[in-house]
């Protein structure tokens, strides 16, 4: 490793600096501001260092290319977002609030490199590093009930998910005999027939068990709900997108490296799993009154679609998840940004009946929500619409008929929740008297970031070219 | 670049009128009818400039092809021939029609509600107008959300119910198009190695039989619904007896026409071998349509849902012609979804008027009103009998011509569906009866027509005479669309 290694590294050198930094200065000087401003400047830091850091593979563990390098953006992207998120909420709340953000960049930080690796020792690394700080970020409200049951829940789930992870991953060592990706893609090329890859496929499936619990796939999707509610708004955020964005990133590359999709039972399955997640999220969150679950079940739906792309693992499908992974981060923000600017000091604005009339009374706000729920929904003039429309194109070109089939369906279903939604944010005040008072104007930076996540969200589904254009550069090296 | 200016000042035109609303709601109502209206004058104008003199050349009179997004082959393209024209002229005369009926219905979010109505005229101007598939997709999803909002804010007691069933049924049958289309470019592509959604590329696509039909089908499925034809019709009954007279006048009648053009521009075109297949089917629902929507039309009580019977019914005639499988009856659809919108709209805005007077849809609980409000019953009856297509309006001329084609193809059919504007007499004539003769059971004293309702309604009887009685410039302008499809209009 030398200087250049060093310099490729920096994005998650910066992160991780920050972190040691941060609890440096809470040693100091505890100060919520200042806790609030070196994290924040340490994400940028990161943030701006992916657009022009040289590609380069950073001992067996890494690969720091166009392709992390992209995802890592997009992470500390989000980050900077749930850290401004976090700060209005934090401060209307009791108790010590620098340590969050300590949580917060750890937890960055192992999505971050599971973006970059290429390694089983380092995927284990990222996930234990994400799922650690997380325990913490999800009970950090540790003297109300609901995040401590939430945290505890998360802790046993994301623990036994580990093991399916480790047993897996030890499966395919005892097969293959090396921990990297490219020699299990070896191994499965050098065996055309694929008799003797029953190990090698069962290992594969554990792993694919352990992920699955991560990104909320549908059989291991029971978590979700409750942890979604209990914690934290902007920790919800933070788990629906930068934990999850990790985990897809690793996915596909997994997947495109090893040449996994060569078999066919393993596409059986996540077929399987597919279909489930997106007819479980979209029919569950029918029954649900209160839009943190809702936006858990969406969430499991919104996997079970990107797990289409993946599946399809052309070079459209990589494009197409990619994209739908961008839309899906800024919608799934945009949303949860309204429910914490909502949040009073006391609890979290989570039932349906906090948001009756809401465009009587904020409309920018309920127009804000409104765009993201549409796009959530794949309404076109949003990137939600475009994103959609690249996974059933991604589908129609390798021909997975019965995939987009049940997309479009379990989509239609989904519309209705969302619109339940979109429709109580414009029902009338019932009467003059009972109108409620106009809502305290709280966390004005919020609502300016939300204004140009809205703005991103209709260029996206305008013009989408450079974007694509971006992405297609970020996976030209993985294809 | 002129067809660009007509969405582009209708999109602008919206957002403008949104946020003024808060000064004051006239300047939002002025701007949203100073934005239609100057469409209206530039098509005017583009077809006086292009149609006037009877002899236009071939090709597409207005054309604009803009890259848009590349990586996919999608292209901002924009045409008009004389289907579109007469289509969109259509269009924003109704539109005009519809920002000046609601002037002084709405009171809540004034400009959320001229925003919502200019962007689902944008839309449907979008869907008239593009040559390229994807651009065409767009814009028929895009008219869906604002007239959500139409329904669910400003409707009547069961609006949400009405609004969602709206959306799911349109949705569901667009992402069946959706899923159609994807699988006709990729048909291309295999064929020809190029990624497109340019109509005049993906016409001559060659296609196996049984993908022809299923594609076919995708596109058929969305086109039904939000036509709508016989058994997909039930939404439009919901909608309609919940939205507001100007909301239903956009809905069934302009909403319907769009449905009516993308077959004849799409799927005749696009899929002839499918749809000469199925065509016996479509005919046999259309029938069935013409007469159930006459029988259930004259047990309605609730005047809103009887007119959108009435829509269904003519709509049937427009299947017909479509199906009919000649170019008399295809001419003979044109008219009807031209006739058919400026009438049933005429018949949705009066019922408005009732309703505001009297503040009921019940046909039972009316009656009587000719003593009160003369001019007014007259307008009625007016359009009542241009909707059982008395000869001299407009859709007699559409309903005539349907006939004789069908009778060429099937005389079977077309004595059933002659049957059918024979009941139409029914429902129209008892409409009239219930409504403005009767005893006065209520003891209505009511005003009569404002001068703002009688101008309105004035124009749109004078263009259903004008129809009626010298329909020949739409066909002369429909006709030089025949060089953009030859097989069809022959």
């Amino acid at each position: 490793m030398n200087c250049i290694h060093l310099i490729s590294l920096l994005p998650l050198l910066l992160v991780a600096g920050t972190s040691v930094l941060v609890l440096l200065a809470i040693a100091v000087c505890r100060n919520h501001a200042v806790a609030f401003a070196l994290t924040l400047a340490g994400l940028t830091a990161a943030l701006c260092s992916t657009f022009f850091l040289p590609s380069n593979q950073v001992t067996q563990l890494l690969l720091m290319d166009r392709y992390a390098f992209f995802f890592m953006g997009l992470l500390t992207a989000a980050s900077v977002f749930v850290a401004l998120c976090s700060y209005s909420y934090l401060a209307a709340r009791e108790g010590n609030k620098e340590e969050f953000y300590v949580l917060l960049l750890v937890a960055t930080l192992g999505a971050m490199v599971l973006t970059a690796s290429i390694h089983f020792a380092s995927l284990f690394l990222g996930i234990e590093i994400l799922s650690v700080a997380l325990y913490g970020l999800i009970a950090y409200l540790r003297d109300r009930p609901l995040p401590l049951e939430a945290g505890i829940k998360y802790l046993i789930l994301a623990g036994s998910s580990s093991a399916f992870l480790a047993f897996g991953i030890a499966l395919i060592y005892a097969d293959v005999g090396a921990l990297d990706f490219l020699a299990v893609a070896q191994r499965i090329a050098a065996d055309q027939s694929g008799v003797s890859l029953e190990l090698l496929l069962a290992g594969t499936v554990l792993i694919l068990t352990g992920i699955g619990f991560k990104l909320a796939l549908a059989p291991f999707h029971m978590w979700t709900p409750d942890v979604y509610e209990g914690a934290p708004a902007p920790v919800t955020a933070f788990v629906a997108t930068v934990s999850k964005g990790g985990m897809y990133a690793l996915l596909l590359r997994f997947f495109s490296l090893s040449g996994a999709d060569r078999f066919p039972r393993l596409l059986l399955v996540l077929s399987i799993i597919a279909i489930a997640s997106m007819l479980a999220g979209n029919l569950l969150a029918l029954f649900s009154t209160n839009v943190k679950r809702i936006l858990a079940y969406s969430s499991i739906a919104h996997m079970g679609y990107l797990l289409v792309a993946v599946e399809v693992s052309s070079r459209l499908g990589i494009t197409a998840a990619a994209f739908y992974l961008v839309a899906y981060f800024i919608m799934i923000l945009g949303a949860f940004g309204v429910v914490t600017v909502l949040s009073s000091g006391e609890r979290d604005a989570d039932r349906l009946e906090d948001y009756r009339g809401l465009f009587w009374r904020r409309s920018g706000l309920a127009l804000v929500f409104t765009a993201m729920l549409l796009s959530l929904a794949g309404i076109p003039l949003t990137a939600g619409f475009l994103a959609k429309f690249y996974i059933v194109a991604a589908g129609a070109d390798s021909q997975a008929w019965l995939l987009i089939l049940v997309l479009v369906v379990s989509s239609t279903i989904g519309l209705f929740y969302y619109l339940r939604v979109v429709t109580t944010l414009f029902q009338q005040p019932i009467s003059e008297d009972q109108s409620p008072e106009p809502l305290p104007r709280r966390a004005p930076a919020i609502s300016l970031v939300l204004a140009v996540l809205t703005v991103f969200l209709v260029w996206f589904g305008v013009f989408p070219s450079p974007l694509l254009r971006l992405i297609q550069s970020a996976i030209g090296n993985i294809f | 670049m002129i067809l660009v200016w007509l969405l582009a000042i209708l999109i602008a035109g919206g957002i403008v009128a949104w946020p003024l609303a808060r000064l004051h709601p006239l300047l939002s109502r002025s701007i949203a009818l100073l934005a239609v209206a100057l469409d209206l004058v530039l098509v005017l104008f583009l077809a006086a400039r292009d149609f006037g003199d009877g002899n236009a050349g071939t090709g597409w009179h207005e054309e604009l092809d803009w890259n848009w997004i590349p990586q996919f082959g999608i292209h901002f393209h924009l045409g008009l021939d004389g289907l579109s024209l007469l289509l969109v002229l259509l269009t924003l005369f109704l539109a005009v029609v519809a920002v000046v009926a609601s002037w002084n219905d709405i009171a809540t979010a004034v400009g959320f509600y001229h925003f919502n109505l200019l962007l689902i005229v944008a839309g449907i101007l979008g869907v008239l107008l593009s040559l390229d598939l994807f651009l065409f997709y767009f814009s028929w999803e895009l008219m869906l959300v604002p007239m959500y909002f139409l329904i669910s804010i400003w409707g009547r007691e069961r609006r949400v119910y009405a609004a969602i069933k709206f959306f799911l049924f349109t949705q569901l049958s667009g992402l069946l198009m959706l899923i159609a289309l994807l699988a006709l470019y990729f048909a291309h592509h295999q064929t020809t190695g190029i990624y497109t959604f340019e109509y005049q590329d993906l016409l001559g696509t060659q296609l196996g039989p049984q993908a022809e039909m299923w594609i076919m089908l995708g596109f058929l499925a969305a086109f039904a619904v939000k036509l709508p034809i016989f058994p997909f019709h039930s939404w439009l009954l919901d909608a309609c007896s919940e939205a507001s007279a100007a909301t239903n006048l956009i809905l069934a009648s302009l909403m319907a026409a769009t449905a009516a053009y993308a077959m004849i521009r799409f799927l005749l075109p696009l899929f002839p071998d499918a749809v000469h297949a199925i065509s016996p089917i479509m005919i046999v629902l259309a029938v069935i349509g013409i007469l159930y929507s006459a029988i259930l039309a004259f047990s309605q009580t609730n005047l809103m849902r009887l007119i959108a019977y009435a829509s269904i019914g003519h709509l049937g005639f427009v299947m017909l012609g479509i199906f009919a499988g000649n170019s008399l009856a295809l001419r003979g659809a044109v008219m009807t979804i031209i006739a058919h919108a400026i009438s049933i709209g005429a018949l949705f805005l009066v019922a408005g008027s009732i309703e505001k007077r009297v503040h009921s849809r019940e046909i039972e609980s009316i009656g009587g009103l000719w003593d009160t409000v003369p001019r007014l019953s007259g307008v009625a009856l007016f359009f009542a009998l241009a909707a059982l297509g008395l000869p001299g309006l407009g859709d007699f001329i559409g309903e005539f011509l349907i006939l004789i084609g069908t009778y060429q193809a099937h005389i079977a059919v077309a004595a059933v569906a002659a049957c059918g504007v024979l009941a139409a007499t029914f429902y129209a004539l008892r409409f009239v009866q219930c409504a403005f003769q009767g005893p006065n059971h209520g003891s209505w004293q009511l005003p009569d027509l404002a001068p703002r309702e009688a101008l309105i309604l004035g124009v749109l009887m004078v263009v259903l005479l004008w129809l009626g009685l010298y329909p020949q410039p739409v066909f002369e302008t429909l006709g030089q669309a025949a060089n953009h499809a030859p097989a069809l209009w022959r």
